[in-house]
């Protein structure tokens, strides 16, 4: 599967995208997150905080219990500042 | 014309007010944002505008979808700048023509108040104290409230 991060998430992964194969006994985007946090330090810091965070599934506003599958593209980002 | 318009290149407002009114209709609003002078903050040296591609023109196709149910519209333009910006530069333009007055300017507002809290957009300052992104504020998320109770 796809992750994407954006602006400061970014900044602490390292990375805006990776690709990842969905571990069979992560079912849902918080799951995903506590997996996501074992990568890297930068991981963990980006990661660690879910309530300050969005989360989209193929391009669409999700929640941390929206369930996942390994064809899905996630996004982690901070609340929006555009406009 | 395309409704909405993502690009690092700069909006030419006049060129926007005549594909609007081109609708025929009697009624066209337009609103620019624009990055603060340097009048106004010293310290700023310029504004750098991230998005997700893709889920950025979903979500403000959806916004749009949701004003012309709203008011009768017959024209609705929105351009997002992203990349670095200076002070004084244009950010984001947001017109809509109607045959009537109020539901230009309403939905005009209905539409940036969405964009504000839904279109996956980050700034990020940059000034001469160092760089940072920057906080969304609560206000823009209480602005929402006066579309939900008025439906």
């Amino acid at each position: 599967m796809k992750i994407l991060y954006f602006a400061w998430m970014r900044e602490h992964t390292g990375c805006s995208t990776e690709e990842i194969r969905l571990p069979e006994n992560v079912t849902t985007i918080s799951e995903l997150a506590v997996y996501l946090r074992g990568r890297s330090a930068g991981h963990d810091t980006a990661l660690r905080n879910l309530k300050t965070v969005r989360v989209a599934i193929n391009r669409k506003y999700a929640n941390l219990e929206s369930p996942i599958t390994d064809s899905d593209e996630i996004a982690f980002f901070p609340p929006v500042t555009g406009g | 014309m395309q409704k909405i318009l993502i690009s690092e290149a700069d909006f030419e407002i006049r060129a926007e007010y005549d594909a609007l009114k081109k609708t025929g209709v009697g009624a066209v609003v337009m609103f620019a944002g624009i990055v603060r002078d340097t009048a106004k903050d010293p310290q700023l040296i310029a504004m750098t505008l991230e998005h997700y591609p893709g889920m950025t023109e979903q979500e403000i196709e959806n916004i749009i979808l949701q004003a012309e149910a709203r008011w009768p519209l017959q024209g609705v333009r929105v351009i997002h700048r992203v990349g670095r910006l200076l002070p004084q530069e244009n950010i984001v333009f947001v017109g809509t023509a109607s045959a009537h007055r109020a539901a230009a300017f309403e939905s005009a507002a209905f539409i940036m108040d969405y964009l504000k809290t839904n279109a996956p957009f980050w700034k990020k300052e940059e000034s001469k104290t160092g760089s940072a992104w920057v906080d969304a504020r609560q206000a823009d998320e209480t602005a929402l409230h006066k579309w939900r109770l008025h439906k």
